[in-house]
């Protein structure tokens, strides 16, 4: 019996294949001067929709100047940037509903913005203070909100792919029509992980889409040494998965094509894979320089196609918005994103029973022990553990820790 | 003699092992033209070309089963994982292939000739994923090698000792030590033994056992103590397999007192082995329990990285511990 799908055709002679039979379109909408290409038939957004999106591109990138300045100044130990991204990130997100589920890398906190993860929340995060859902434990940047559907990031690459192919597996079966997109960056694709994914939700039938932010570069590594086939998306033929190719920096390309997905995935349980073709404008990380690795002129390349530009042009054509728009919005933004930062770098450390809270459910023996030693010892050396000791004190005065 | 910082010194090492014998190999995430996130392996691609030092794609079990493959060819594979908490999709390729490659085949095959090289270990504001100290997970496979060094002196002659040792080593930098300090560097070829621990301070009353990061703490810990009157006998560990068994012995056997530290969690941790072999060698001799200074049993915190710590404090107290039991 064929384990193949059709019968082959039958050939004599043994020639090889390669795969450069298939060529992978790009599919595009806009220009950079914000205008639609010929034939192109735009995607049906009101003016509401529109502005959410724009809003939340904008807010991105204020928090992202805003936060990288902070850890220049040494008020933050470590900051990632979407710069370059946000059409990739923020246009999937919005053609899904709201409560699908998001299970991204850590360079998506545009999404996150656009779900309406507030200010305060990023901020919480960043500073790792008692208010951060995550208490303190991640990095910055390694956001999750449960009740805005984004699943908590965690550092080692490419494991959330798989997870979000189960995920989305018991979405399927719980019937309520929900669908998990991952988004992830074209170095992590190079893990085993993002294989096992592929497979496992074409087997399995799942309603999984697969963003994969294929930005050139994995920390200094061109996509050129990561692999030399024609980008990620051709690998979906290895799995007979549904595939597209999208400008990334194309707002209105990037949503048509995920509003197109997610139907393939919640009405006919096909996962689909989408390589936006972008760039990653600013250095891998606040610890990243990227001048020893990459030209100057290949990022002003870049900067030409600034994908939050296109969309004003777009906005601006339709009469959506306007400049005193811009300058208003940007000012009121770099107000609260600056408030909001002194807030959070104000707030108290998270409690020191933190330490050994959620490792299991309960705290066990062992861990109560640990702790009990901790504390006994945080009390005879204070001054050596300020954000232990003050938790302990807050403690030991009743209560009435925040002002 | 030169200064050099850790990083420096093992670029050192590697360069020379390079030029020495062109069966070295070097590669990894970003290792390439950039010389790795931290630069251990700064202008090896210029000097010993793409072929010898290059970039590999993202996937860190591609990465050591290529590193097994090629070491079976009878190659000297320099196989770099960015952090050690990204070791683990490798966990695999190193447990049941690396460790067991010699054993399966009745040592028709082997690849002795391969060294892993991994950051490891916290105190660098990193949280979960950019702190572990995962040497325990490896002394439970035999098979492997497993060495930490704690300055640039140790880390260019165990990194060098490794790379020619006729079994795969596992060598675990101690990150943040990477450029904390600048210590004298012998330009020469040199090589120090595995398998050996260092007595790096006599004492008399009570045994310091630690290795990597943990030395500077000990050794601060130690002048608290020393302040008290109290003699400390420090010893570095070096190699955690195999482990020198006899060094260590004969250090409690003279001060009947042991307090061993290191940054991974307490339960599995390698003190755990170290105290139990200890008991057993030395259990007429100790004149109170063997103490030991770990990191808590939970994943590695950020804010409260200071509080979980097993910091000088801790083992100074440990030490007071012990010599008034
Ligand atoms: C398993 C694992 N290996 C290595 C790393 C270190 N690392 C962090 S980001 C990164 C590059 C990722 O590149 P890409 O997936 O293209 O995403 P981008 O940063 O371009 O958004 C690397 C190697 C990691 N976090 N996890
Ligand atoms: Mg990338």
């Amino acid at each position: 019996m064929s384990t193949t799908t059709k019968a082959a055709p039958i050939v004599h002679t043994p020639d090889f294949m390669n795969g450069d039979e298939f060529r992978i379109p790009v599919f595009k909408l806009l220009k950079q001067d914000g205008s639609p290409y010929k034939n192109a038939k735009l995607p049906d957004l009101d003016k509401d929709k529109a502005l959410r999106i724009y809003r939340a591109m904008l807010f991105t990138r204020v928090l992202d100047e805003r936060m990288l300045a902070a850890q220049r100044q040494g008020r933050l130990s470590f900051y990632m940037q979407c710069i370059g991204e946000e059409a990739s990130v923020i246009g999937s997100t919005a053609a899904l509903d709201d409560e699908d589920m998001i299970m991204a890398q850590y360079r998506e906190q545009g999404a996150l913005a656009y779900r309406g993860f507030d200010v305060d929340e990023f901020m919480n995060q960043l500073f790792g203070n008692e208010h951060d859902y995550g208490k303190g434990r991640q990095m910055p940047v390694h956001y999750g909100s449960s009740k805005l559907h984004y699943m908590t990031i965690s550092s080692p690459l490419a494991t959330q792919i798989p997870q979000a192919t189960g995920y989305a597996y018991g979405q399927k079966m719980a019937g309520q029509g929900h669908c998990t997109i991952t988004i992830f960056g074209e170095g992590a694709a190079s893990e085993g992980d993002f294989h096992a994914a592929l497979n496992m939700a074409s087997v399995h039938r799942v309603p999984v889409i697969f963003l994969c932010r294929n930005n050139g570069y994995a920390i200094s590594t061109p996509a050129h040494e990561q692999f030399s086939a024609d980008g990620i998306a051709p690998r979906a033929f290895g799995y007979r998965m549904k595939v597209i190719r999208v400008d990334g920096n194309d707002i209105l390309a990037v949503y048509q094509a995920t509003v197109e997905a997610r139907k393939l995935a919640v009405e006919h349980n096909q996962p689909v894979l989408i390589e936006a073709m972008t760039y990653r404008l600013a250095a891998h990380s606040s610890s990243d320089d990227p001048s020893g690795y990459r030209s100057k002129k290949e990022e002003e390349a870049w900067r030409d196609k600034d994908p939050v530009l296109r969309m004003k042009l777009w906005l601006q054509e339709k009469g959506w918005w306007s400049d005193d728009d811009e300058k208003r919005e940007q000012e009121s933004l770099r107000r609260d994103v600056l408030e909001a930062m002194k807030r959070a770098e104000k707030r108290e450390p998270p409690e020191l029973d933190t330490l050994v809270s959620d490792v299991f459910d309960e705290v066990t023996p062992i861990l109560a022990g640990q702790l009990d030693d901790l504390k006994a010892h945080i009390r005879k050396y204070p001054e050596a553990y300020p954000k232990g000791a003050k938790s302990l004190n807050g403690k030991d005065a009743g209560g009435a820790k925040h002002a | 003699m030169p200064k050099m910082n850790m990083l420096q010194a093992i670029n050192d090492a590697l360069d020379i092992a390079m030029a020495a014998n062109d069966k070295v190999i070097c590669f990894g995430e970003d290792v390439g033209i950039f010389g790795g996130v931290f630069r251990a392996t700064s202008h090896l691609q210029e000097k010993y070309g793409r072929d010898r030092c290059f970039n590999t794609p993202l996937v860190e079990q591609g990465i050591v089963g290529f590193a097994n493959g090629l070491a079976a060819q009878g190659s000297t594979p320099v196989a770099e994982i960015q952090f050690a908490d990204y070791i683990f999709p490798a966990f695999d390729q190193i447990v049941n292939e690396t460790a067991k490659f010699r054993y399966r085949s009745g040592d028709l095959f082997n690849v002795g000739g391969l060294t892993i090289r991994a950051p490891y270990g916290g105190g660098i504001s990193g949280g979960l994923y950019h702190s572990q100290s995962p040497e325990a997970y490896f002394a439970h496979t035999p098979g492997l090698k497993v060495v930490v060094p704690r300055n640039p002196h140790q880390a260019k002659g165990l990194l060098l000792g490794a790379i020619r040792d006729a079994n795969p080593v596992l060598f675990f930098e101690p990150k943040r030590l990477y450029r904390a300090s600048t210590g004298e560097v012998p330009e020469e070829d040199y090589e120090l033994p595995l398998g050996q621990a260092e007595v790096t301070k006599e004492g008399d009353d009570i045994t310091l056992l630690a290795w990597g990061a943990q030395m500077e703490i000990v050794e601060k810990a130690s002048e608290l103590a020393e302040k008290e009157g109290i003699s400390c006998e420090i010893i570095d560990l070096r190699t955690i397999v195999p482990w020198d068994v006899e060094t260590v012995v004969e250090s409690v056997l003279k001060t009947g007192r042991l307090v061993v530290t290191h940054e991974a969690p307490l339960t599995g941790g390698f003190a755990g082995e170290i105290a139990a072999t200890i008991q057993q060698r030395c259990f007429l001799y100790l004149e109170s329990p063997i103490a030991r200074v770990t990191g808590l049993d939970t994943p590695f915190p950020l804010t409260l990285e200071k509080e979980y710590m097993p910091d000088h404090l801790k083992v100074f107290e440990a030490i007071k511990y012990s010599i008034n039991y």
